[in-house]
């Protein structure tokens, strides 16, 4: 082979590609690198890009009662039919409002940008219907919009909220980077307790740690705390926290 | 075993050989057809070309950002600008034009019934319905029936700062007291003012209602707001209790549920969510639908 090479002067290294194809741990080691390559150039920097997170004001970790119906979001498979991720196109900010900021979803884990939309974009659905639509479009979402075809939820006010691993759950989310304090989470149960409770002893206390949270019964029909008290409380401030009066769109345009 | 041969030629099917050989089998040497290949170059060239033009490369800590500075939140903000442009040259005056202007000029007002039609599709049908029809707990918006005035300004007031909104100062509160759950009234005194509520509507009552007593309870704790005829007031968003209209429902268990425990229903303010020419438009859209004042 190497007298074959050496006897045709264009018989570079680049005829001896028969060797990685003929070896497959050379081949195996190559693909690696080729593949790695590619992560390397695409992934890695997002981490160190200065501009991936905008510069905003008033995002803050979700309250542990909205963490709750976060994760009742996701258990019920929201994401296959809601997006939360309003594109920079003009169809979508003339319907939905501003388009979504990746600052807006610096606290999600996993974030629920989703990819389809058989029903409306949820990313700034916070304040646009009131608990009691919310509550009444759960339990039969055709009695309001009589052409939906979301499937009734009316389970979710009729079952009690399982909130016994929350501060786990809140500790976990610290492991990857969200910023609750201890505090935060030794009182975690305390918290989700308060959010349902305007009048109660431990309101102010937990608006302390939660600025601009909405403190209510959000399923006022049920004296306990239910999974539509969390899932409304997480509807109710998706996309309402990010002060756009105070943000530069140009300071961000990319 | 390959072995990596001299490329020869093929006496069978009369061509050469590419020279691999796989245990004495050889690859006839056939050529990607040219048209495909310079083809394959070109896309590659162009994509040289999308990187320089267009934002691209992720950088140490920024990222190449394209010959002609395009970026697509740049782009959609020109878009949305050169939209509310044409908006603003085709309804010029909307914005600074009074209703009673506006009612004026057919040409101005069919602009805005027309946007007015398209944002309370988008905004408004999930609660009060296509049409403004309403429903249980949500009021028919096509009627003359109005919680809170049915003038224009009183309607777009109401849009703008909604209804029972924390934190929006100028929303419409006003909260009916939980009679029976903060114990203001008993069991009795309820069950007798939800029949004299029911009598005021012209409608019938159970047989043994304490009807001297419900109207006693009536002026002392409902008449303030509703007024002493039940006729409302839409200062405070009382409704009136005498007509046919019934938000929550005229049977006696949805009366007294709603003595009992008020549902004190909320609209959300839209005064941050959308710009004044579409409230605006909205107030003139809604007050068209039948019952405006």
């Amino acid at each position: 082979m190497t007298d074959r090479a050496a006897s045709k002067p264009n018989a570079t290294w680049w005829t001896r590609h028969h060797k990685l194809e003929t070896n497959s741990i050379f081949l195996l080691i190559g693909v690696l690198i080729a593949i790695s390559f590619g992560g390397l150039v695409e992934i890695a920097p997002l981490f160190f890009l200065q501009s991936t997170i905008e510069k905003v004001e008033g995002m803050r970790p979700y309250t542990p009662l909205e963490l709750a119906g976060r994760n009742i979001y996701v258990r019920e498979g929201c994401y296959l039919c809601h997006s939360q991720m309003i594109r920079a196109l003009r169809d979508e900010v003339e319907r939905y409002g501003h388009y979504s900021l990746a600052a807006e979803s610096m606290y999600d884990h996993p974030f629920q940008w989703g990819s389809k939309r058989n029903g409306p974009d949820l990313a700034r659905v916070g304040d646009k219907y009131s608990d009691a639509w919310h509550v009444a479009h759960l339990n039969e979402p055709r009695a309001l919009v009589p052409q939906s075809i979301m499937p009734k939820y009316a389970f979710l006010a009729k079952t009690e909220l399982d909130f016994g691993l929350i501060a786990d759950h809140l500790r976990v989310n610290r492991a990857v980077g969200v910023p609750y304090t201890d505090e935060m989470i030794a009182r975690a149960k305390l918290d989700l307790k308060a959010q349902v409770d305007p009048d109660g002893p431990d309101a102010e206390a937990f608006l302390s740690r939660y600025p601009k949270t909405k403190l209510r019964k959000f399923d006022a029909d049920h004296r306990e705390i239910t999974e539509a008290d969390a899932l409304i409380a997480y509807m109710q401030m998706l996309g309402t926290l990010v002060e756009f009066k105070l943000y530069d769109d140009k300071a961000a345009l990319r | 075993m390959t072995t990596q041969g001299q490329s020869d030629f093929d006496p069978v099917s009369g061509r050469t050989t590419t020279g691999h050989e796989w245990d004495g089998i050889r690859e006839l040497n056939t050529p990607l057809p040219r048209w495909w290949l310079w083809t394959f170059y070109a896309t590659i060239l162009w994509s040289v070309a999308y990187w320089v033009a267009y934002p691209s490369w992720p950088l140490a800590t920024s990222f190449a950002g394209g010959a002609f500075g395009w970026t697509s939140r740049g782009a959609v903000s020109a878009e949305i600008d050169a939209l509310n442009e044409r908006r603003a040259s085709q309804g010029a005056g909307l914005a600074s034009a009074t209703f009673a202007a506006i009612a004026r000029d057919p040409k101005l007002m069919s602009i805005a019934l027309a946007q007015g039609r398209v944002a309370f599709a988008d905004n408004c049908a999930p609660c009060h319905g296509a049409g403004g029809g309403g429903g249980v707990n949500f009021p028919n918006l096509a009627d003359d029936d109005w919680l809170w005035g049915g003038t224009l300004e009183e309607i777009a007031a109401t849009i703008t700062n909604g209804v029972r909104v924390d934190g929006v100062k100028a929303t419409r509160l006003s909260l009916m007291p939980a009679f029976g759950k903060d114990n203001l009234l008993n069991a009795d005194e309820i069950l007798a003012v939800a029949n004299h509520v029911r009598s005021l509507a012209g409608l019938d009552t159970q047989k043994g209602a304490n009807l001297a007593l419900g109207a006693k309870t009536f002026g002392d704790a409902c008449a303030s707001c509703h007024g002493p005829g039940g006729k409302g007031n839409p200062m405070v968003g009382a409704p009136n209790l005498t007509d046919a209209i019934w938000l929550y429902g005229s049977e006696i268990p949805s009366i007294v549920a709603t003595i009992s425990n008020p549902r004190n229903g909320v609209m959300p303010a839209w005064g941050g969510r959308l710009d004044p020419v579409t409230i605006k438009s909205l107030a003139l859209y809604v007050h068209s639908l039948g019952g405006g004042k």
